[in-house]
């Protein structure tokens, strides 16, 4: 049974997260509307919020350790928070500033933290053998950490996540696949890219036991997931989950979601996973001022880096040539105006 | 260059951006060929992610426009099969930097159905891919890689840069028997308007078009570099520096002809484009011209290109994407060599 302790945890994680995607839209649609200018405002591109997955986040990671890998997709920041990722140079590096976690230079979906071994990519199921080569890394250095790849439904017909799941069931490793499942991919429902509601019943087909967790419930996500992780933990295997979540903000910030009913949207919000905590918390004899606290501070923690990452200098334009593997700055800077003359502009 | 296209002043016309352009060639294309169809992500009733393909689906059922599972192996295999067995597929990739789980397909398949088959099939598909950097999008939604298709044998490849050669070279992508990759300057999607024919037109694959007659060095540029180069150019024109500028149009097969041509008339030579210097299709063009026009040389050829190093993020895109005043310093350097 899930300990009032844990449940606090996943709650604060949960309202962190949540919180975060709000405040993220604020900062971002700042300076993009009337018109929706994508290039505008502080965080100029594309951004994709996770709220409504905080249930999956907080589930999982509930029973991971920081030597324990995860992979995240283009959704990241309910998973990143959960997995205890420096929230301000998270922050940063949404921000695209020089002390972003990858010096500003990856945005919001190109978050790493190797002091939580946390990586992702915006390509969807990239992550998935990734994660295979972190639990054969385990299984190698005769250690128990575990890895766990996340991924949304609408990647599962990716070859790269297919050829993982048999990759790391032919392997025995010790790595668990989480499909959140909010029942959208961009605008293609579910039903009309996969023939099998139960998503976990992929599962079957590579030998490794799969379940789906039907509600967005936390605690049912953290029941799922002890399982799914102590049996990775236990060198038992691999095992696949397809967790049931939604999504409130849009495909990205500023998707009109003219494809979507309202009344799927209506339904999709009333199935809030932090309600449902929340109540179970109550019957947890937790009391309000101790649920306040725990809101607070959530929402503290998260004003905290948001102001601190704003303050931040951007990336100077040499930096472009750290941590990557080029030819050493070619004629074509020798040569250039510089930055000055340009203004880096036209 | 001898053209077949009509002159878009003397007939029926609509004033559209590149993006509208991109959309009434593929419904020209349906309307005249059943056999054209359309599939790939959200390209059905989400209208396309840039809504390039906008209103099809209402126009020509889920059976020419065909929202697919988000498997881009799929989305290019099926095409091929298709395209073998008599259909003009038109997939779209929501963004080139998700084309890699297609490549193989593309690569090892596509390019090659023709040639392993000694010719008794071919694979007429166009695929259609946005392209290229300035919308503050993350490296992977960023990227020109252009000199990877066309390396390989088999595949054709264009970029149009204005709503007229968008409509025009889409229609001659999907009449090839071969597959063509189709890129489209997403930069630019919606930058201007121009005049669009109504009616169906070409305009060929391989024939690079001359934006701007010149005698002092020639400029060849492709896709969303093609108006600050032109910029650049008007520029220099003040201080009596006369550009001679191509847009190259079909980067394969490059207009060798035209492109020789215009650096023998200036003997002076810029390349500009959006993608890393290493292996950019400048070295090509560049080879090109020496092989055919060394004698004529007065300076080395000049590449102005984005930076050997990954796409940056938004603080420093503009660092990297060529802009005029990079042009224009460049073109200064070449003519004063
Ligand atoms: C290989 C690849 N193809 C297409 C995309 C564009 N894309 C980004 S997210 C997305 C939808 C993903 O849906 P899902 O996996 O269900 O995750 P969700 O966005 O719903 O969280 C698509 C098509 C991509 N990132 N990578």
């Amino acid at each position: 049974m899930v300990s009032v302790n844990e449940l606090q945890s996943m709650y604060e994680n949960m309202v962190t997260a949540r919180h975060y995607e709000e405040r993220l839209q604020e900062e971002y649609l700042e300076g993009k509307q009337p018109a929706f200018d994508i290039s505008a405002g502080p965080i100029p591109g594309e951004l994709h919020l996770a709220a409504g997955h905080e249930a999956s986040g907080a589930g999982v990671c509930q029973h991971l350790r920081d030597d324990d890998t995860v992979t995240a997709p283009h959704r990241p920041h309910h998973i990143a928070i959960a997995k205890g990722v420096d929230l301000k140079r998270m922050t940063a590096e949404i921000f695209g500033r020089e002390t972003g976690l990858s010096k500003g230079k990856g945005g919001h979906m190109h978050l790493f933290d190797p002091e939580v071994n946390f990586a992702c990519s915006g390509i969807i199921a990239e992550g998935c053998p990734p994660a295979v080569g972190a639990g054969l890394a385990a299984k190698k250095r005769n250690t128990d950490s575990v890895a766990v790849a996340f991924l949304g439904e609408g990647a599962i017909d990716q070859g790269a996540f297919l050829e993982s799941l048999n990759m790391a069931s032919v392997q025995n490793l010790p790595v668990v696949f989480v499909v959140e499942d909010n029942d959208w991919a961009i605008s293609m429902p579910k039903h009309r890219i996969t023939d099998v509601a139960n998503g976990a019943r992929r599962a079957d087909g590579f030998d490794m036991p799969g379940e789906r967790v039907d509600a967005d419930d936390a605690v049912a996500v953290y029941e799922a997931a002890r399982a799914a992780v102590g049996r990775a933990r236990d060198r038992n295997g691999p095992s696949l989950l397809e967790v049931q979540v939604h999504r409130r903000m849009g495909h990205f910030m500023g998707d009109p979601e003219g494809y979507r009913p309202d009344e799927d949207k209506a339904a999709a919000e009333r199935r809030d996973s932090i309600e449902r905590l929340e109540a179970d918390l109550r019957g947890h004899d937790v009391d309000d001022e101790t649920i306040d606290d725990l809101r607070d501070r959530a929402h503290e923690r998260v004003e905290e880096a948001i102001e601190w990452a704003k303050d931040q200098p951007e990336p100077e334009p040499a930096d472009a040539y750290e941590d990557v593997f080029v030819n050493p700055a070619s004629g074509v800077t020798d040569s250039e105006p510089s930055v000055a003359e340009t203004g880096g502009d036209d | 260059m001898a053209t077949t296209t009509p002159d878009p002043a003397a007939v029926d016309s609509q004033t559209l951006t590149l993006v509208q352009a991109v959309r009434e060639g593929l419904y020209t294309e349906m309307k005249r060929d059943d056999d054209v169809l359309i599939l790939g992500e959200d390209v059905g009733d989400n209208d396309g992610v840039f809504r390039a393909t906008e209103g099809l689906v209402d126009e020509f059922g889920s059976d020419r426009v065909m929202d697919t599972p988000l498997a881009e192996s799929a989305i290019i295999g099926t095409s091929i099969g298709m395209a073998v067995r008599g259909f003009r597929p038109v997939p779209e990739l929501q963004f080139m930097g998700f084309v890699y789980p297609a490549f193989d397909q593309l690569v090892n398949h596509a390019a090659r159905f023709r040639t392993r088959s000694r010719g008794r099939f071919t694979c007429p598909l166009t695929v259609r891919v946005p392209y290229g950097g300035g919308i503050r999008a993350p490296e992977h939604h960023s990227e020109s890689t252009e000199a990877f298709f066309a390396h390989q044998p088999g595949l054709k490849v264009v970029v149009p840069s204005t709503p007229y050669d968008a409509k025009g070279l889409l229609a001659s992508a999907i009449e090839d028997p071969d597959p063509v990759v189709f890129l489209e300057p997403k930069l630019i999607y919606r930058s201007f308007k121009r005049e669009v024919p109504d009616e169906r037109y070409t305009v060929p694959i391989g024939e690079a078009n001359v934006l701007r007659e010149g005698s002092d060095v020639a400029v060849f540029t492709w896709g969303a570099m093609v108006r600050p180069t032109l910029e650049a150019a008007e520029t220099l024109a003040e201080d009596g520096i006369d550009c001679h500028v191509v847009d190259v149009r079909s980067i394969y097969p490059l207009d060798e002809e035209t492109i020789v041509d215009a650096f023998k008339r200036t003997g002076r030579g810029v390349v500009v484009h959006e993608a890393p210097q290493t292996g950019g299709m400048a070295a090509e063009l560049t080879s090109t011209i020496q092989e055919e026009a060394v004698l004529y040389q007065k300076a080395p050829i000049k590449r102005i290109t984005g930076y050997d190093t990954p796409f940056p993020l938004y603080a420093l895109e503009d660092y990297y994407l060529p802009s005029a005043a990079r042009i224009e310093h460049g073109i200064r350097e070449t003519v004063e060599f």
